[in-house]
């Protein structure tokens, strides 16, 4: 039983040897102490190959651990490996201290089609607590059916729903050959598996964010020397442009019911908080202070709009409703609270706070006011929830890479996903979506 | 190279304050912190002669003059004159962290551009803004808007017209170098001052 904080373990690159596209790697520099024990059996594999072409137990493991929530018990340390459930014999699993028990098997059929199967066992009460059987259309959806095992297993023992299978943008900097900047819009799976280039720029890009259907992104792009704010469909690749007005046009935010844009322009003066109409393209203008108003983020209900503004001389989160354009300070607690986002639930809200030279992440409890600092890096910036509320993930700085990270609501899981070459920063946790 | 493209820049603001220490007309802005910004930076600029000789050899990196002949009689000084004491030379503002008031110090060296403008009014001038890391990535965006209308202000009042100036912030999008301390930070928090049209 795993009751040790473990720090900066490397994992994945274990799980995932053989195949050279990942370019993320994740370690967990905090784990928790009293984690959920659990074991996860080695799936059989049943097919003409000698191996099973993804080793999804592996994957189910990872997943889990990262979490924070469980500690797994290593393969190692197991007496028996069964993978029928008539088969185990819970004795040998509470003499571990184990207190749950997945085990499964992997089966080729006719097509290129897999079978999935798994059981998770109760080991105290010798009872089964759920399992199921998936059909796998083709060896690359493997992957997806192992974070869905993940999240049934998740959602069984928390009583919370999983976000093993959901997906993360992300902004990524490299250099050519030529030293010139590239810069780039990652799409991967949450645990940083398989990242898609969405588009490819030689001059910056900013700010992505997901459509509520995650089926699309906005973000800014410096394509032609000045800023301008496009929308594009992932899947299709089509893009369109909806912002290129004089000035500043940044921080894209799609209302909850994807029909409306928050957005930042200078065009009237110093940045305000708009809001476009996205079928006829027209614009609401918010504020008007002659601060910096930017970094709108909607509500749930989609009546209020977050943002950060320096009215006041330092920049702060500030709320503004949208009926009647009043708005209230939020912040008050330290020098610099910028880049709010909501919690799922709409309960907390995560920004950028900075004291001094440090920029770390905080959460404040909306309703009590009382912020949380997070993190325990220095140059942290773009915090967004996973679709579950359970962790937030972020950019920051470390050993002179810009890196993502991610901490548990709670502070106490962090984990660190360093990509191997060049600097990935801007991450946004996609919804659920469908 | 870069090395010394970031020298070059920084050299030209150090002997402008040696050689005019005297000049006691600016200081109406205040001058906190511009003292470290210029000894560090004295620092990098210790070739400062060689530098200096390597800015013609170097003049495809920056946009000088494009050398076309023509002479400009009523300007007093000429982009094409690559002189570290032309003060049209100096192509970069530095500004304090989360500030956006020009200091003193550029005074004169705005004061050129603006009566160079003033004089070619076919001339037209990006001002590209930019912020250092730290914090959030659209407000830095705000923050160097804010610094290049600022220089924008400046220009403007001494001579140039609204339509020959043209502000785009990169926020911290495009760092002039790539360090995580003080040091590289003052090099980020910048207007850089780009001709797009010489006359």
């Amino acid at each position: 039983m795993l009751k040790v904080i473990l720090r900066s373990l490397l994992l994945l690159m274990l799980f995932w040897g053989g195949s050279a596209q990942s370019a993320l790697t994740i370690e967990i520099t905090q784990g928790v102490k009293g984690a959920m024990p659990i074991a996860i059996v080695p799936f059989t594999w049943e097919g003409p190959k000698p191996q099973a072409p993804l080793d999804i137990s592996a994957i189910v493991t990872t997943d889990l651990y990262r979490s924070g929530r469980f500690s797994p018990l290593p393969e190692r340390d197991m007496l028996a490996r069964p993978s029928d459930p008539s088969k185990v014999n819970f004795q040998n699993w509470r003499v571990l201290g184990v207190e749950n028990l997945v085990v499964g098997k992997v089966r080729a059929v006719a097509n290129g089609q897999y079978i999935v199967q798994f059981v998770l066992f109760d080991v105290f009460r010798s009872t089964q607590i759920t399992g199921q059987t998936f059909k796998v259309g083709k060896i690359s959806d493997l992957r997806k059916t192992a974070h869905q095992v993940s999240d049934i297993i998740y959602e069984s023992l928390l009583d919370e729903r999983g976000a093993f299978d959901t997906r993360v943008a992300y902004v990524t900097q490299s250099q050519d050959a030529a030293g010139k900047p590239r810069y780039s819009l990652q799409v991967a799976d949450a645990d940083g598996h398989g990242p898609q280039a969405i588009l490819n720029s030689r001059e910056p890009l900013m700010s992505p964010s997901w459509s509520p259907d995650g089926k699309k992104l906005a973000y800014v792009t410096f394509e032609g020397g000045r800023p301008s704010i496009y929308t594009q469909d992932i899947r299709l690749g089509k893009r369109e442009k909806i912002a290129g007005f004089r000035g500043i046009n940044g921080a894209p935010a799609w209302s909850p019911d994807g029909t409306r844009m928050a957005l930042v322009l200078s065009k009237d003066g110093s940045p305000d908080i708009y809001v476009m109409n996205l079928l006829n393209k027209k614009l609401t203008r918010l504020t008007t202070s002659y601060g910096i108003d930017t970094e709108p983020v909607w509500t749930r209900a989609g009546d209020a709009i977050v943002f950060t503004s320096d009215r006041g001389g330092k920049p702060q989160l500030y709320q503004v409703t949208l009926s009647n354009r009043q708005v209230k300070r939020l912040t008050f607690e330290g020098d610099y609270n910028a880049r709010a986002t909501l919690s799922p639930d709409g309960r907390m809200v995560a920004m950028v706070h900075g004291n001094g030279n440090r920029y770390q992440i905080a959460v404040m409890d909306l309703e009590s006011g009382a912020m949380q600092v997070l993190t325990d890096t220095s140059l942290d910036e773009s915090p967004s929830f996973a679709p579950n509320g359970s962790m937030i993930i972020y950019a920051t700085e470390s050993r002179n890479k810009g890196v993502l990270s991610a901490v548990s609501v709670d502070g106490r899981v962090r984990q660190r996903l360093v990509l191997q070459e060049g600097d990935a920063r801007e991450p946004v946790w996609a919804p659920y979506g469908k | 190279m870069n090395i010394l493209r970031k020298a070059l820049v920084l050299v030209v603001p150090v002997m402008f304050l040696a050689g005019c220490a005297t000049a006691p007309t600016d200081t109406t802005d205040e001058g906190l912190g511009t003292d470290s910004g210029v000894e560090s930076s004295a620092g990098a600029g210790t070739g400062g002669s060689g530098i200096g000789s390597g800015s013609s050899s170097d003049s495809s990196a920056e946009p000088m003059g494009l050398s076309s002949g023509s002479d400009i009689s009523s300007s007093s000084f000429s982009l094409d004159d690559n002189s570290s004491s032309n003060l049209l030379n100096t192509r970069v503002i530095y500004f304090d962290f989360d500030r956006s008031k020009v200091r003193a110090e550029f005074n004169e060296v705005i004061a050129a551009h603006a009566s160079y403008l003033a004089d070619n009014p076919g001339a037209l001038m990006k001002l590209e803004g930019h912020a250092d890391e730290r914090g959030s990535r659209e407000y830095n965006i705000g923050l160097g808007e804010r610094r290049g209308n600022s220089v924008a202000r400046h220009l403007g009042l001494q001579g140039a017209a609204r339509g020959q100036l043209d502000v785009v912030s990169f926020g911290e999008e495009r760092p002039a170098t790539m360090g995580h301390d003080e040091a590289s930070w003052e090099l980020n928090r910048r207007v850089e001052i780009i001709y797009t049209k010489e006359q």
